[in-house]
């Protein structure tokens, strides 16, 4: 279809460069089959909407990581060993340092371009998480987890911890006073794990901490074991997204059995891989300008010393904020001693954590019972009960991180340091629950409003008034697609509560479970504005012409557009 | 339109919906360079100049490799730093734009629509993939010979006891390793930097001085430090300690320990028993030291005792005592674990 524009289009297999590539293509083909797998990918449809880029930003610094760690792993040293730095970095010549720190700062002051890959690679783990979580936001707001999309979304949890895993080990390996410290909490954050804590420790550390063994065991953690099972998944990922289709947004001609969009080639070849040029120069430009982690800034590490505003990176604050919330809760019986004062904020929490996101989708199919596939998205509105929870489960991550930086925030803005640390141990309980309530009533509010705009449409910006006095706006129906866009969600329906018993007194079996079943039913669904029906919008719309006269009264002023921009003609 | 692509094209065989009926795909509408031949020549330059424009950054970036100095700075950056990220990242951004703009400008808009397929597999594969499970299964006699499928069972699953042995060495036991110090009866109580002797008569009301036992700056006959690298650090991480002096009368001494400082001068460990921070913010008027790392508070004139914060026990004192010199001087090692707590920390040995 291209060739509308180019009527001289001649079939790439009678190019000249075609007549050259032909013979190996076909080799090829021959040898695997290429077309076969070809001919379904070259034109596959992708649909088009700004959120559904969030995930590639993601893919895209996973690439933009792979590339610069690579360059990093030719000259960094995970070594313990202690050495004399002899470096060009004058302010720590002489001292004595581990060798993973020394070939730091060789990266950063000696080899040319090793500062630019460190920041780089630094910034794409940042943002690589960051577009994680906003990646997992969209997918869970807009419902697009559904069946048949729930493994995908387990599989997407599993790459947000590993991810979180790697970005840690790898920020501990520079072996500085920062990541020192944060592998000090580590090791007490081991220690504290019931009964076997000291094993533990010992196990990983190679002995007593620090040991000569943590920084290379995280060496190979952090460049072979993890990315290798962040490829994996990510292939899966990427499979099942291929497999079934992805989602789309509702509207004209997109239906549940169809998906309306621009073909891989050339459309989204073209704007997906210009898109990981634009993710790779963002890094490289914020590697050039926006100076990350300056190890030499921090000095080598020292059991010893700590800084004053030691933070870890961003993703890992709400586990530090968890820590710091914690009351002092420790004791002791039959000769163990439990540290739940770090158990369950850093082990336990963040493990709860991922397994309530990861086990989400299958609560919701047992309250809903729907057991259809889903390929359209919902507008979170229309969801309120979900969008509460997803709002609830952010202010708690929100004031977690909040709690992480207790110390900054104090500083910054002169404030009790204990009255922060108070308050967040009170909101991270009472806040969830507020911001649930308010992000229902934001969801109903809306969804009312929308109902409203279908039968009564918009407000134009024309105020009347009437032979009485009285004023009042003049509302314009809107358009026949803007009232289907509103109303294309479907209809919910609260499941009924059986008798406990039958008419004769008998128990119903299996009564207490649907009752149960029916209680969290009127939870979730409970209530949800219905949209209007046939007859609702029929009736509207004779109404409204009825009532509607053309607009005469003034030439220059016609109201506003749907969009709230004045109409001119 | 070609003729060869009879797939994908708006079709609106699409089922109505509720309560308004599907309107269908809206109709294309041409972009101005579909219509205007000069806005598409436009575009077309347009693009070309990102491209070029990326070619050109990209020898940028080759040449400052080679030109600028590494130590040279540009508005307080290192300029080798900026021109190489400044270029590259220029060049890239300047590919994906000129490629971006080629799909929205210039390539076909078409939208194009594409019937799913349910993801389930169909009725006649999932009985024939049973079918041939059942073939194998009964060819294989797994299921009629349970003696011979449950002791391959019991071999595989034995197998992961290996995978679990072979990680025996990955460390040493903890044994009782965790209960003591490099601090030993005598040893002088040293500056963590310089590695001098506290004089007791030297230190003011009111001043805190971190410190080392002496061993870690000792030396042996040859010169050589008597713990080095990975020892020394071991053994800091345990054995580093505060000494705060403050007025006798504000302190409360734990019953048995009144004679453990001298003239007010009491000294604490200094690794914090929460998660194991050196804990390092001193108040001076409350005697609260605040560790850095998670707000655990201990108020030094107390026996250590924690007033806030997620720590537990109180930070363990060391007894100090001088020596003939005047020297501060440990006379014995800490009588509990130091650092954060462990499951064994209780258990008398």
């Amino acid at each position: 279809m291209s060739d509308t524009k180019t009527p001289t289009h001649t079939p790439v297999e009678q190019t000249k460069f075609g007549k050259r590539a032909g013979g190996p293509v076909k080799w090829l083909d021959e040898r695997v089959g290429a077309a076969g797998v070809a001919r379904g990918l070259i034109r596959k449809v992708f649909p088009d909407h700004w959120s559904f880029m969030l995930g590639e930003i993601a893919l895209y610094s996973f690439i933009v990581l792979l590339l610069s760690g690579t360059f990093l792993t030719f000259w960094f040293q995970p070594s313990m060993q202690e050495i004399t730095y002899t470096g060009s970095y004058t302010p720590l010549y002489g001292l004595e340092m581990s060798q993973a720190y020394a070939s730091t700062l060789d990266i950063s002051f000696d080899i040319r371009g090793g500062l630019l890959m460190r920041q780089i690679h630094h910034w794409s783990a940042m943002l690589f998480i960051a577009a994680m979580y906003v990646h997992m936001l969209r997918v869970f707001f807009t419902g697009a987890f559904r069946k048949p999309r729930e493994l995908n979304w387990v599989i997407g949890v599993l790459l947000m911890v590993l991810g979180l895993i790697e970005g840690f080990a790898g920020y501990s390996l520079p072996d500085d006073l920062l990541s020192g410290t944060g592998l000090r909490f580590v090791d007490g954050l081991i220690r504290s794990i019931p009964i076997v804590g000291s094993y533990l420790e010992y196990f990983v550390f190679g002995g007593e901490f620090p040991g000569n063994e943590i920084i290379p065991r995280l060496y190979m953690v952090h460049i072979l074991l993890v990315p290798a099972l962040l490829l994996g998944l990510i292939a899966a990922h990427m499979l099942l997204l291929v497999y079934h289709k992805h989602t789309q947004w509702p509207g004209p001609g997109r239906t549940e059995k169809n998906v309306v969009g621009y073909p891989v080639l050339p459309v989204y070849a073209a704007k997906a891989g210009g898109f990981f040029f634009v993710v790779f120069g963002f890094t490289a430009l914020m590697g050039a300008v926006l100076q990350i982690n300056p190890i030499w800034a921090y000095g080598p590490y020292n059991p010893s010393e700590v800084t004053a505003g030691s933070q870890p990176d961003w993703y890992m604050g709400f586990v530090e904020g968890a820590v710091r919330l914690m009351p002092n809760w420790e004791f002791t019986t039959l000769g163990w001693t439990f540290s739940l004062n770090v158990f369950i904020p850093a082990v336990l929490l963040l493990g709860a954590f991922f397994t309530a996101i990861g086990a989400y989708p299958f609560i919701e199919r047992w309250v809903t019972k729907d057991d259809r596939e889903h390929h359209l998205l919902q507008r979170p509105r229309n969801a309120p009960v979900r969008t509460a929870l997803g709002v609830a489960a952010m202010t708690f991550y929100g004031v977690l991180w909040i709690g992480g930086g207790n110390d900054i925030i104090a500083t910054q803005f002169r404030l009790d340091i204990y009255a922060i640390t108070w308050f967040c141990r009170v909101m991270v309980f009472v806040g969830p629950v507020i911001a649930f309530i308010i992000t229902k009533r934001i969801c109903l509010g809306l969804q009312r409003a929308d109902k409203e705009q279908v039968l009564h449409g918009y407000e134009s910006g024309v105020i009347e008034r009437s032979p009485d006095g009285g004023y009042s706006e003049r509302h314009t129906p809107l358009s026949e697609v803007g009232q289907y866009e509103l109303t294309t969600h479907e209809r919910v329906e609260v499941a009924a509560p059986p008798p406990a018993a039958d008419d004769r007194g008998v128990r119903v079996p299996g009564a207490r479970k649907a009752r149960r079943h029916a209680f969290v039913s009127k939870f979730y669904y409970g209530d949800v504005v219905d949209k209007p029906s046939r007859d609702d919008v029929d009736e509207a719309r004779h109404h409204a012409g009825h009532d509607g006269h053309e607009l005469e009264a003034d030439e220059e002023f016609r109201g506003v557009g749907e969009t709230g921009v004045p109409r001119s003609h | 339109m070609s003729s060869e692509l009879p797939v994908q094209r708006p079709r609106n065989d699409i089922e109505p919906a509720e309560p308004l009926d599907n309107p269908g795909l809206p109709e294309h509408l041409p972009r101005p360079t579909d219509v205007d031949p000069a806005m598409e020549r436009r575009a077309e330059r347009q693009i070309s100049a990102f491209f070029g424009l990326a070619t050109l950054l990209t020898l940028v970036f080759c040449v400052a490799y080679f030109v600028v100095p590494k130590d040279a700075t540009f508005l307080g950056w290192s300029a080798l730093n900026f021109s190489l990220g400044a270029s590259l990242g220029l060049a890239l951004l300047a590919i994906g734009i000129g490629a971006i703009q080629w799909a929205k400008k210039l390539m076909d808009d078409h939208e194009v629509i594409e019937m799913r397929h349910p993801v389930a597999s169909s009725e006649e594969d999932r009985a024939a993939t049973l079918g041939m499970l059942n073939d194998g299964i009964k060819e294989s006699g797994f299921g009629r010979r349970p003696m011979i499928r449950n002791s391959l069972l019991g071999a595989l699953g034995v197998l992961g006891l290996p995978a679990v042995v072979l990680l025996g060495d990955l460390g040493p036991l903890p044994g009782r390793t965790q209960f003591s110090t490099v601090w030993t009866k005598g040893m002088r109580v040293v500056t963590d930097v310089s590695g001098l002797p506290i004089k007791a008569a030297d230190l003011e009301v009111g001043e805190l001085v971190n410190a080392e036992p002496a061993i870690l700056f000792e030396t042996d006959e040859e010169g050589e430090r008597v713990l080095e690298g990975t020892e020394a650090l071991q053994a800091k991480s345990k054995a580093a300690v505060i000494v705060v002096r403050i007025r006798p009368e504000d302190i409360t001494a734990p019953a048995g320990r009144e004679n453990w400082g001298v003239d007010g001068i009491l000294c604490y460990s200094k690794i914090c028993t929460h998660v194991g921070c050196p804990i390092s913010l001193y108040e001076q008027q409350t005697h609260h030291v605040l560790c850095p790392c998670h707000q655990s508070t201990f108020d030094l004139s107390d026996g250590g005792s924690v007033i806030f914060g997620p720590g537990k026990r109180p930070l363990p004192q060391l007894p100090l005592s001088v020596d003939e010199e005047g020297y501060l001087i440990a006379t014995s090692d800490f009588t509990e674990p130091v650092g954060p707590s462990f499951p064994e920390i209780e258990q008398e040995s």
